[in-house]
């Protein structure tokens, strides 16, 4: 008997699973165009899946091999299972083989199980809990209906009772997995997933890649919409990659806000866009809420504005575009420039940028820099520095980018200590002066792109006047856009950060330095710096040359936690239970560090901020500075390290 | 409320850069045109239709803005209220002076006078309009507010008592179309035979603090600063006005 009704249930199952795949398909297609390669992408796509995405989920070991026996073991299964079951390819090898898969997929779901029993928070819970039953219904059914084959049972082995209880099993199995896969089901990941790595919109990523600078508005095209207001303003590959979400949570537990208790939470986000795409409420959302927003109170769908229908504008003005969600999705979802793709409409069509967005645009506008300081101004920092201007030198090795850090007295500091550098190495450098405008960074990331590209041609106008070898930043969010996002208005320059040009400096020998004295250090990765350039090493090497050893934080590198002075945060200010600041220097507090190097004016600003008593917060040029041995006496140099050592 | 609402806007300069921009109290005079009116506001300018700071205002949220095409060193004065007495304006909206030109403060006046109208100065809100009569809300110095009773249609100045003017957004700055309309130009004697020469700031009346405790140094930080020697005069003749008032000016060294 169950050999007439497996294949009924089998291919009932796949023909709905295709029904629901070309309904997804064309949810999907609502969004708008996206220039991808499209067969490339699928071929290239087994590549992503099982070495750019491995990679991400191995960093949690347990749940990669999880994921490893479940996922291959259920491929197998359900491929030999339509062959041996389906086709009625009753061989023996086969057989065996589809025995050895069930047990691999079962091994794996038994493990889905056990970390399912005392679910972390930032798991969703709710249909996401009936997954390791289904898996292993479907295994153990499919182990069982197969003894036969292999021929180690008898084919009525257990009388009618079990073979209706298989049935009802490989029912529920085929539910699951093949039909759910494509209604919207937990399995959706694997298909939409799998889609989505082939489609990806920056491809860059994969093959040990970096992408992370935001894609232009075409401001020319008028009939473009101006960010995006519904769900069907996204491109189809953004509403994809929304519909891969496998809702494990990596994002939530690395989101600054969501930690902070401001309304965000970007694994809801997505699941919000998910909403959107299908239209519905959020009711049926199983995981935490945007902290102080209830669940079923938002609804959307693709035609319907997203902003107070689907998401509170609040939650995307939270966002300090830190990347953190971005670089912790296993799924390689692009949360941040959904949220920038947002925060553009309610910028240049509602006129809605909150607190003091409105006026910090403006002054970018009529002054060049987001205070609103008079731009002539802009070099009195260094009014006794006799600093080389490129207007003047017309060329130079070296252009120090100074940034708008030039009008803020703390950031004052840490440029006067560069320059000491720079000139203790005797480095061919020059700088803008008054001709250097803001690099555009708050403007993008608070969605104002018109200003962002006006800044944009203006300084790329500017710089092509001249000629220097490379631009030197102090401020990551500079070196962030000058390196990767004004390649798309054709600037493209060498650019570094100056942690990596003082690394590079001392590799020389150029600075003739001491070692650091006192305190133990710790030091703060940038988010500009580290997860948008994958900058991680030379801040530490320069310290390191100072003799200092880096007592590092648990969330370093790639994993370190954002300040709350990103993507125009601090102006925009979602209030939380907490600020984002005072948790990073708790942070910094359990390495028991009595200072902490940055290497960025806002991490700078926001750290300083937190009240005292607190560890200082010292730039890496001022470190650096602090170090340089005079010129005179280089030979006393080694033993002038000694005292160092003291403590 | 179907008032006949009509803001008049310039080219502002900003305070530190110096580079144009939206003037603040224009934008404040059409951001409460736009909460009277909304959608029915109009707005208008006397200059050059070029100048891409108009589309400031237009960013605003308005569909259309009316310019009165004018080269530099024109006057606005006969051609505005030309405009104005033909739209059949109720409630004309301005800011109190402007940032960029003569910006003596007396486009209004002027305007007020020549049209026969009242002039509310530093308007805050408008309460209710009602069979022709306005009830609104004059700004006076230290947050007060004197409710006042005015027949339409009237002109009023704005200053930073008014609401704050929404955010200035791109896609309707790009979208909103400038209405030219080719006056009768008028050149301004005044203004361009005259030579402009950087204003002197004005000297800061001496505040001696004599309080000895936190709350004297409160009080004198906040109360008004007067020369204490003021004084009412009532039921004077003209003369008697005059003289009394031409004695202070020498007293203070207004006058020599």
């Amino acid at each position: 008997m169950l050999n007439t009704l497996l294949p009924i249930l089998l291919f009932a199952a796949l023909g709905l699973a295709v029904v629901g795949a070309l309904r997804r398909v064309n949810m999907w297609r609502r969004g708008r165009a996206s220039k991808v390669d499209l067969l490339g992408g699928l071929l290239a796509m087994p590549k992503r899946y099982m070495v750019d995405l491995h990679h991400v989920v191995a960093r949690d070991k347990y749940i990669a091999n999880t994921h490893v026996a479940t996922a291959l073991g259920f491929v197998l299964s359900a491929l030999l299972a339509i062959l041996v079951h389906g086709f009625g390819l009753q061989s023996r090898i086969l057989g065996y083989a589809l025995l050895l898969a069930s047990v691999l997929m079962f091994v794996g779901a038994t493990f889905v199980y056990l970390r399912r029993r005392n679910p972390p928070s930032r798991l969703s819970k709710g249909p996401w809990m009936r997954l390791p039953k289904s898996l292993m219904a479907f295994s153990v059914s499919f182990f069982l209906v197969t003894l036969p084959v292999a021929g180690i049972l008898q084919a009525d082995f257990g009388g009618w009772l079990l073979a209706a209880l298989l049935s009802v099993g490989v029912l529920w199995g085929v539910s699951e997995m093949f039909f759910g896969m494509t209604w919207g089901g937990p399995m959706k990941h694997a298909f939409a997933g799998a889609l989505h790595l082939a489609w990806h919109r920056r491809a860059e990523r994969f093959g040990g890649g970096r992408s992370t600078g935001l894609k232009p508005l075409d401001l020319s095209d008028k009939t473009a919409p101006l960010g995006v207001e519904k769900p069907k303003d996204f491109t189809w590959n953004q509403l994809l990659g929304f519909d891969a979400c496998v809702q494990c949570g990596k994002c939530e537990a690395a989101c600054p806000a969501f930690a902070a208790g401001q309304p965000l939470n970007p694994k809801k986000l997505i699941q919000d866009m998910v909403v959107g795409l299908a239209g519905g409420t959020d009711a049926k959302f199983a995981g935490s809420p945007y902290p102080g927003k209830p669940i079923g109170e938002h609804s959307g769908n693709p035609h319907q504005p997203i902003v107070n229908g689907l998401v509170d504008a609040e939650t995307l003005w939270s966002c300090t575009t830190c990347r953190a969600c971005v670089e912790e999705c296993p799924m390689m979802i692009e949360h941040v420039d959904a949220i920038v793709d947002m925060r553009r409409h309610l910028t240049l069509e509602k006129g809605a940028t909150p607190n003091k967005g409105a006026e910090v645009l403006e002054n970018l506008i009529a002054t060049d820099n987001p205070g609103g300081f008079a731009p002539g101004g802009r070099l009195n920092w260094a009014a006794d520095l006799n600093l080389p201007l490129l207007s003047e030198k017309g060329s130079a090795d070296v252009l120090f980018w100074v940034g708008d850090g030039a009008f803020d007295m703390r950031n004052q500091r840490t440029l006067r200590a560069f320059v000491k550098v720079l000139k203790a190495a005797k480095v061919d450098f020059a700088v803008l002066g008054l001709e250097e405008r803001d690099s555009g960074d708050v403007a993008r990331r608070l969605g104002d792109e018109a200003t962002f590209q006006l800044l944009a041609s203006r300084n790329i106008q500017t710089l092509a006047k001249y000629s220097f070898k490379r631009i030197v930043t102090c401020d990551p969010h500079s070196f962030h856009v000058l390196k990767n996002e004004y390649g798309a208005f054709n600037g493209n320059y060498l650019v570094q950060h100056h942690s990596t040009f003082m690394a590079e400096l001392i590799g020389e020998g150029a600075l003739n330095l001491g070692q650091h004295k006192g305190n133990s250090v710790t030091y703060h990765d940038p988010c500009y710096l580290g997860r948008y350039n994958g900058e991680y090493e030379a801040p530490r090497q320069v310290l390191r040359a100072l003799g200092i050893e880096v007592k590092e934080m648990q969330r370093s590198g790639f994993r370190s936690r954002c300040c709350g002075g990103g993507g125009g945060a601090p102006i925009t200010d979602i209030p939380g239970k907490q600020r984002i600041p005072d948790m990073r220097m708790d942070d910094i507090r359990e390495t028991g560090a009595e200072l902490v190097a940055v290497g960025c004016p806002q991490c700078t600003a926001m750290l300083e901020g937190v009240v005292e008593p607190r560890p200082l917060i010292k730039d890496i040029a001022e470190l650096v500075a602090d170090a340089l041995l005079e010129d005179a006496v280089p030979t006393k140099a080694p033993i002038k390290r000694e005292p160092a050592e003291v403590h | 409320m179907n008032t006949n609402v009509i803001s008049l806007v310039s080219i502002g300069a900003h305070p530190t850069s110096g580079r144009p921009r939206r003037a603040e109290q224009d934008a404040r005079a059409v951001e409460l045109g736009l909460q009277m009116a909304g959608d029915k506001l109009q707005v208008l300018h006397a200059g050059n239709i070029n100048e891409p700071t108009l589309r400031s205002y237009l960013g605003m949220g308005l569909p259309q803005l009316h310019v009165l095409e004018q080269p530099a060193g024109s006057d606005a004065l006969p051609v505005l209220s030309e405009y104005l007495r033909d739209a059949g304006a109720q409630v004309v909206l301005a800011g109190s002076q402007a940032e960029t030109g003569e910006g003596s403060g007396m486009l209004p006046y002027l305007l007020a006078e020549q049209l026969g109208w009242p002039l509310i100065v530093g308007l805050a809100q408008v309460e209710s309009i009602d069979g022709g009569v306005a009830h609104v809300l004059q700004a006076l110095p230290r947050g007060q507010r004197r409710r006042l009773k005015v027949r339409l249609p009237f002109l009023a100045t704005v200053d930073n008592a008014a609401p704050k003017p929404r955010q200035s957004a791109y896609g309707p700055a790009q979208r909103g179309e400038l209405a030219a309309h080719e006056v009768e130009i008028e050149q301004d004697e005044l203004f361009t035979g005259a030579v402009l020469q950087p204003a002197k700031p004005r000297p800061k009346r001496l505040k001696v603090i004599k309080a000895k405790s936190g709350a004297d140094r409160m009080k004198a930080a906040t109360a008004k600063a007067s020369g204490g020697g003021g004084q009412v005069l009532k039921g004077l003749s003209p003369e008697a006005g005059a003289e009394a008032i031409l004695k202070l000016l020498i007293e203070e060294g207004v006058v020599r």
